[in-house]
């Protein structure tokens, strides 16, 4: 069934993107991205102009992260106090963000900082964590136990120390705001929530449990994405709500289901898919810029 | 508008040409885009007005659609340290977003050269790139039509017009799914020996209407509520998953 969006002027299958919505979100479910760094691209690729693409699937995650979200707060596996940390950090660096990339577009060049930022960062997190979850997974096997593995580093003599209950620790607050601020500014500039980097940065440095990661970077990324698709929506008039509709319909249904698969499996092993998903659109993205395309010109709207 | 002008005068000029007349009717006074829009088909047809016999020469029909112009940015990757980037670029200053032309035989045969630049009607006339400091720019202009012909966008449709007793014409246009809103320009020109005899230009306006109409208007014009409506769509549908699934488990 077509259908032809208002905003984006298209026409295009409805079922298509009830089940792009669907697979996405049950990743997110999952994995606790927001899916937008596999979204967008995809976006992209059925004919979507990039700007709508962008703005609409920002507005996308925000159904997806609520709807899981309240599935990870039944099960009290968020951590409201280092969300509101994170968000406060992921607010500042989103602004900051914003400068930065409109200063990089009157550059040129923004396409190719994008796609460099999303080969790098992907390939080194994904990296990262697909070594690390595989030693983890083969210590697990000979020891047959979980490693503890909680150092006491210079993270933990910084001021301003809070407790945070839900995962057990008592830590400084500036690490998870620096965090948060560079999140903040990666997601703004590569057009997405920052879950991918947000989900290993809080396991690695700020040591937090793999089960709370999830719904703590979930909730974060619901005001980080409400706060994008406003902007966007009104500075660039590029929200799409029948586009985004359809892809959160598919969207809530996904993640309700992801988040209720992610329960069953053993946190090594969902690092694991996560680092070779992340791993794929590295690599996806890195062929693109190192073979030659099909055709060399492209189209872009009007002047700069 | 300038174009419009000078071909006003052109045909003040030579008075004694306007001895075949186009009479013309459309299947379609005006283009919808409702939400489940998927492309449309107009039908162009028409007669040929005599007031003494036939002259001599040739007859040839040229049917053209436009769709609005916009500016393009045409853009071509290079490789730079082993990876694909963007390095030139060519602005074209206009470039309809939809063009079909449809001739009643080869465009050569039916249209000279010469006319042809006048009236700007085979898609290369159409497509006007500016001047610019990088060396092939034709290749850019090129692109561009190779790329919109390539989406359908760009229609060259020779012989598809059909005359019957040199006095009858018809000829049917597809229109994609993916139009632009605007005003749509359709002309009809006869030709003798390729020369243009007579000119008919008419508007088709392609405009969103009921629902699809109600959204783009409140994206532009209350965009703040429209922004803060698309979250409340995304809070509701989350929670009403949420909600629906936890029913479910029960």
């Amino acid at each position: 069934m077509q259908i032809y969006l208002p905003i984006a002027e298209v026409s295009v299958n409805a079922f298509l993107l009830l089940g792009l919505g669907g697979i996405v979100g049950v990743l997110s479910g999952m994995f606790g991205v927001g899916g937008g760094f596999l979204m967008t691209p995809l976006l992209f690729f059925i004919g979507i102009p990039p700007a709508v693409a962008v703005a609409t699937e920002a507005n996308q995650i925000v159904a997806s992260s609520f709807s899981g979200v309240l599935a990870h707060l039944k099960r009290k596996t968020v951590d409201l106090r280092m969300g509101t940390v994170l968000l406060i950090g992921g607010l500042v660096g989103a602004a900051l963000g914003v400068v930065v990339f409109n200063y990089l577009r009157s550059l040129g060049q923004v396409d190719l900082l994008v796609k460099l930022c999303y080969v790098i960062f992907l390939g080194i997190i994904g990296g990262l964590m697909f070594i690390e979850s595989l030693n983890a997974i083969r210590k697990s096997k000979k020891t047959g136990g979980r490693t503890q593995r909680r150092k006491h580093t210079w993270l933990h003599n910084l001021p301003f120390k809070m407790k945070f209950r839900v995962s057990g620790l008592y830590i400084s607050v500036i690490p998870p705001l620096i965090v948060g601020v560079l999140v903040g500014i990666l997601a703004a500039i590569m057009g997405v929530g920052g879950g991918f980097i947000m989900v290993p940065a809080m396991i690695y440095l700020l040591g937090m449990p793999t089960k709370v990661v999830v719904g703590t970077s979930l909730f974060q990324i619901i005001f980080v994405t409400a706060f994008t698709t406003m902007l966007h929506a009104t500075t660039n008039f590029t929200v799409d709500i029948v586009l985004a509709v359809l892809l959160l319909i598919g969207g809530v249904i996904g993640a309700q289901i992801g988040t209720r698969i992610g329960v069953k499996i053993k946190a090594e092993q969902l690092r694991i898919m996560l680092a070779i998903m992340v791993l794929a659109v590295c690599f996806k993205l890195g062929l693109d810029l190192l073979i030659m395309p099909s055709e060399l010109y492209s189209l872009g709207e009007g002047g700069h | 508008m300038l174009l419009r002008l000078l071909t006003f005068i052109l045909l003040l000029a030579v008075p004694a040409q306007a001895e075949e007349e186009i009479v013309l009717g459309l299947s379609q006074r005006e283009i919808d885009i409702t939400a489940t829009f998927i492309g449309s088909e107009i039908l162009v047809f028409g007669a040929i007005k005599r007031d003494r016999p036939a002259p001599e020469g040739q007859l040839g029909v040229i049917v053209t659609v436009a769709g609005p112009d916009t500016p393009v940015t045409v853009r071509r990757k290079e490789r730079r340290l082993g990876i694909w980037v963007n390095v030139d670029d060519v602005k074209i200053a206009a470039a309809p977003s939809f063009y079909a032309v449809a001739s009643s035989a080869e465009l050569s045969k039916v249209l000279r050269a010469s006319a042809d630049m006048v009236e700007r009607i085979t898609i290369p006339q159409v497509v006007r790139e500016v001047g610019t400091n990088v060396l092939d720019s034709k290749s850019f202009a090129r692109a561009l039509m190779r790329i919109r012909a390539g989406n359908d966008q760009y229609q060259r449709l020779e012989g598809a017009v059909s005359v019957s007793r040199d006095t009858l014409f018809q000829t049917r246009i597809q229109l994609p799914a993916n139009l632009t809103e605007g005003f749509y320009v359709t002309r009809i020109f006869l030709t003798r020996d390729g020369n243009i005899v007579d000119e008919y230009v008419t508007t088709i306006p392609v405009k969103k209407v009921g629902l699809e109409r109600w959204l783009y208007n409140l994206a532009h014009e209350n965009a703040f509520w429209y922004g803060l409506m698309s979250l409340a769509i995304a809070i509701a549908a989350g929670w009403g998953a949420s909600a629906a699934f936890s029913l479910f488990r029960r």
